[in-house]
């Protein structure tokens, strides 16, 4: 006879289901109050009993082969991939607090609860013993990530409460695989055979499998990565690998009976980076909504199956006291777990999460289906009363996943839970925020505040000078790198002595080119004097052969902007929406994390673009107040400062310039970084062209900055006492390094220079550079 | 915080400090290292190239108005009481300090919401006269925003922004707008650093 199973394949009944699922989107009132979660259980319901009707019997159920083989590791791969990582390592701690500490309390408290009140007769007459207590306690303890996920994205709570619920969620599998491990084989060996031996294999076992879980998915991650570095030429099926490996992650986790939850998360989290600036944006694209929909598809199935699986009248076992003592212990002991873990967090947190927070976490703490694949994986042989507890396990679930579901929203709106920002930030908010980051860092630096970003740093610093070296494409890197050499490489105070003198004598090219390109390299002080000033130039050019060093890097920084002006330019004149404007200008800030999780947010990478604007901004405000006190009866400013390392620069002439480093030479070190110099002039010496320099070799072509050349009137506040700054004989070696010769004739200031700059529209590099060596030689000496 | 460590004797009136910006002794020595630090020169304040010594701040772009916020007005430095109290705004904010019933005469804490909020006020507002004048935001919003950003863009978001902000039309914003404006924020997190012993 056939059964409806037979008559339709699983392909048309996953058909309906996705139909379902879209009829269900479509209707947002409807999900505004019922989870979607909800709402696809009770269809499972619905089809279960259509199943049922025609069968007899169920056909159709949700077996754990299926569901942690193929079901599972989707949503999980989304779940790591989408993981916001700077939040999620911020908040570690806690996370990891909650997730085994709590775990660990949810089953023990579960377990011997339920058991002293089967000895104290509230269950009737049920065979079960203190360890199966226990086992079935610690199937039933852990939050399910599905859950969590599915109820949770309706209820849009800041994002310090999500995380450390969904985060708990995530890495409790570690505890659970190995607890349930554990007592399943206790339950074997039987009570009489459980000593401190197996309690200490026990918990060094939960180790293993934790560590060893993350690890695993560390690998595969690194492997991903190192993948899509190499994948230039098949751009189409890249996307196809991170799906691929990212499942073998979990299978070989599951094969050396690690957590495979915990491989997974890993894995996604830790490659999520390095794909995203490896691939093309056509593959993240692919990857990003490729995941979402198998996410999504999964987690329907998931839950219509968990309402169709309750349709069997083969697997119902009634037993009043055990089923409601489970469901009013589950809270119970969440909550209780929840807020003295909390309590105990807060004396350590910078900011104390509150009640209400804890409240929600509490409540939130949902069980899934994990739950109901792990009691479905109980041997009836070794366990009789294996359907009562699969019966029970399922019943949580409903209730927490419809009743609690349904609640949470009300719930969170009434008890006024700071909500993460849905409603469009004011333009004060948006902009104030970015203040808030920006000051923090400032604060922090001058503070010398090493803590909870120094650590971050520190790991920015490693990860950057190896793992990126690994794992990103040197194209991607290169757009990374700069902004780490900037660390490493300023001489703000010379730089600004520059900028003041060269300003003076309109010689601050880079100021007015908005495309010029700084550039911070600065690695080696023992190399050439050159080599250490920072370089500004308009590096304009792609061409290896005119640079004569790699620091020249041809300029994909540069030509992204291009690029990205000109999208900017196409953009903007769509769309002049304020808001939009706003959010796509405002500068990031030093640690931000680039990655960002919409769908439709493309993030190209600006960093050193923002650098150097920035710090073209500074130098040159700083000029102008350095300028306006220059004017004024300023006093002297003598530079010297603490030189922990001195070089002597040889240059020609007598211009001696001491470089000095801050304590940590080799290290990244942003706290204690002080770069510093040490200026000083022999009073009354020549004025040399330091633009000149002998010992380099470079090609002729090589334009030095037009400011530098003139850098040898770059003044102390000795020399200020001794002449103002721009007088003739100063500006006497003004002569660039271009092999042209022309007149200096026309007088033109400063400003016009760079109004020129851009009325001229050099439409090329070349044009460009032309431009502006043209129109730097026309700057008379007078000036 | 019963009694001091020795090492706060060197830094003068630490008892009166701790008292009024909330910091522990270890923290306020640890501060005075690093004022020490930055005074290059020993001169026992700081001056403005001290400040820009500390070379991550260029990158910043607001690192200068940060800077200029530890300058009272009309002064050329900074002495460690200054410099101590402007950090104190960033503590985090104590909650059970901030619950309990203040008696008038009991001045608001330095790391309280509405002393963050008015550092942060005072950034924008650099003339002091308790408004942010569109010129002012207009500023802030320059150094904010990338250089492709045109003129008229940046008026037209200054223009929005005050729109949204100005209840009284008065075309500026006051620090009680401005507080409004952010009440959603959450400040006691964005504007807390840890400080270390």
């Amino acid at each position: 006879e056939n059964t409806i199973h037979q008559r339709f394949n699983s392909v048309e009944i996953h058909l309906v289901v996705f139909f379902l699922l879209s009829v269900i989107e479509a209707n947002h009132h409807v999900t505004n109050i019922i989870p979607e979660s909800a709402l696809l259980i009770c269809f499972g319901f619905i089809l279960g009993g259509i199943i049922w009707g025609a069968d007899k019997a169920q056909t159709f159920t949700l077996t754990p082969t299926v569901f942690f083989f193929y079901l599972l590791p989707q949503v999980i791969l989304d779940a790591g991939y989408s993981m916001p990582n700077k939040l999620f390592f911020s908040n570690m701690g806690a996370i990891l607090v909650y997730a085994v500490i709590g775990t660990c309390w949810n089953a023990a408290s579960l377990g011997l609860s339920l058991w002293g009140c089967h000895m104290g007769g509230a269950m009737g007459d049920l065979d079960i013993g203190l360890l199966q207590y226990l086992l079935f306690g610690s199937l039933i303890a852990a939050v399910d990530p599905v859950a969590v996920i599915a109820v949770f994205e309706q209820v849009h709570v800041n994002e310090v409460l999500f995380i450390m619920v969904f985060g708990e969620s995530l890495l409790n599998d570690g505890v659970t695989v190995v607890l349930f491990n554990v007592f399943d084989a206790f339950v074997s060996l039987g009570g009489a055979k459980i000593n401190a031996v197996e309690i200490i294999k026990g918990i060094i076992s939960f180790f293993v499998v934790a560590f060893g879980g993350s690890l695993v998915g560390f690998v595969f991650g690194l492997l991903i990565s190192l993948l899509t570095r190499c994948t230039k030429n098949i751009q189409i099926i890249e996307p196809g690998f991170v799906f691929v490996l990212g499942y073998l992650a979990y299978l070989t986790a599951e094969m050396l009976s690690l957590s495979a939850i915990l491989s997974i998360v890993f894995c996604g989290m830790c490659c999520q980076k390095y794909i995203n600036s490896n691939m093309d944006e056509n593959s993240v694209n692919t990857v990003r909504y490729a995941m979402k929909v198998f996410a999504n598809g999964s987690e329907t199935i998931i839950f219509v199956f968990l309402g169709i699986s309750a349709i069997d009248k083969t697997l119902w076992v009634w037993n009043t006291g055990f089923i409601l003592l489970t469901l009013l212990f589950v809270i119970v002991y969440r909550f209780i777990g929840v807020f003295f873990l909390t309590w105990i967090l807060n004396k350590f947190r910078l900011v104390p999460l509150e009640v209400i927070d804890q409240v929600i976490m509490s409540y939130g703490g949902l069980r899934g289906a994990v739950a109901y694949g792990l009691a479905m994986m109980l041997d009836e042989n070794k366990i009789k009363e294996k359907n009562l507890m699969v019966c029970t396990t399922l019943i949580v679930v409903y209730f927490t996943v419809i009743i609690q579901g349904i609640t949470m929203k009300p719930l969170v709106t009434w008890l006024k839970v700071r909500r993460a920002a849905v409603s469009e930030l004011t333009l004060i908010e948006k902009v104030q925020n970015k203040v808030f980051d920006h000051m923090l860092v400032a604060i922090e630096d001058i503070s010398g505040q090493i803590g909870h970003n120094y650590m971050r740093d520190k790991w920015n610093y490693f990860e950057e000078k190896w793992m990126s070296r690994v794992l990103m494409k040197p194209s991607a890197r290169k757009n990374r790198d700069r902004l780490f050499k900037v660390f490493h490489q300023l001489n703000l105070k010379d730089a600004m002595s520059y900028v003041a003198e060269g300003e003076h004598q309109g010689s601050l090219e880079f100021v007015r080119n908005k495309n010029a390109f700084i550039d911070f390299k600065k690695k080696n002080i023992d190399d050439d004097y050159y080599e250490v000033m920072p370089d500004i130039m308009a590096d304009m050019s792609d061409d290896h052969s005119e640079m004569s060093s790699d620091r020249r890097d041809p300029v994909p920084s540069v030509s992204l902007e291009m690029h990205e002006q000109n999208m900017k330019a196409v953009r903007e004149s769509e769309d002049i929406n304020t808001h939009h404007l706003l959010q796509q200008h405002l500068y990031r800030g030093r640690k931000q994390h680039r990655h960002r999780y919409s769908r439709s947010h493309f993030d190209v990478n600006k960093d050193e673009g923002e650098v150097q604007e920035v710090f073209q901004r500074t130098m040159r405000s700083r000029l102008e107040s350095f300028k306006s006190a220059k004017m004024g009866v300023a006093p002297p400013k003598t530079l010297s400062k603490h030189p922990k390392k001195e070089q002597q620069q040889k240059v020609r002439g007598s211009q001696n310039f001491e470089f000095s480093e801050g304590d940590s030479a080799s290290g990244f070190d942003p706290s204690y970084n002080a770069m510093s110099v040490r200026v000083t002039y022999r009073a009354g010496a020549g004025i040399e062209n330091l633009g000149f320099m002998p010992d380099l070799d470079h090609a002729p072509s090589v334009q030095l900055p037009p400011w530098l050349e003139d850098s040898s009137s770059v003044v102390p506040s000795q020399r200020a006492q001794v002449h103002l700054p721009w007088s003739h004989s100063s500006l006497r070696r003004l002569a660039p390094l271009q092999t042209s010769t022309r007149s200096t004739d026309s007088d033109d200031p400063p400003n016009d220079l760079k109004e020129e700059v851009h009325a001229g529209k050099p439409s090329s590099d070349a044009e460009l550079k032309l431009f502006c060596t043209e129109d730097w030689t026309r700057i008379s000496p007078q000036r | 915080m019963g009694s001091s460590s020795s090492s706060t004797e060197r830094i003068p009136d630490a008892q009166e400090l701790m008292q009024e910006t909330g910091f522990s002794a270890a923290h306020l020595v640890r501060l005075y290292e690093r004022f020490e630090f930055l005074d290059k020169d020993d001169r026992g304040e700081l001056r403005l190239d001290d400040f820009e010594a500390v070379s991550e701040l260029a990158m910043n772009p607001i690192g200068d108005r940060i800077i200029g916020a530890f300058f009272s007005p009309g002064r050329e430095t900074v002495d460690f009481p200054s410099f101590v109290r402007i950090l104190a705004h960033f503590r985090p904010t104590d909650t059970n300090r901030t619950r309990n019933g203040r008696n008038g005469a009991q001045p608001e804490p330095a790391n309280s919401r509405t002393s963050k909020l008015k550092f942060a006020f005072q950034l924008y507002d650099q003339d002091r006269d308790g408004k942010v004048s569109r010129e002012e935001l207009l500023q802030v919003l320059r150094m904010m925003l990338e250089m492709q950003v045109t003129e008229e863009q940046l008026q037209s978001i200054a223009e929005r922004a005050i729109q949204e902000a100005d209840l009284d039309r008065d075309d500026a914003i006051s620090f009680d707008e401005f507080k409004k404006s952010l009440e959603k924020v959450d400040i006691e997190h964005k504007m807390s650093v840890r400080f270390l012993e």
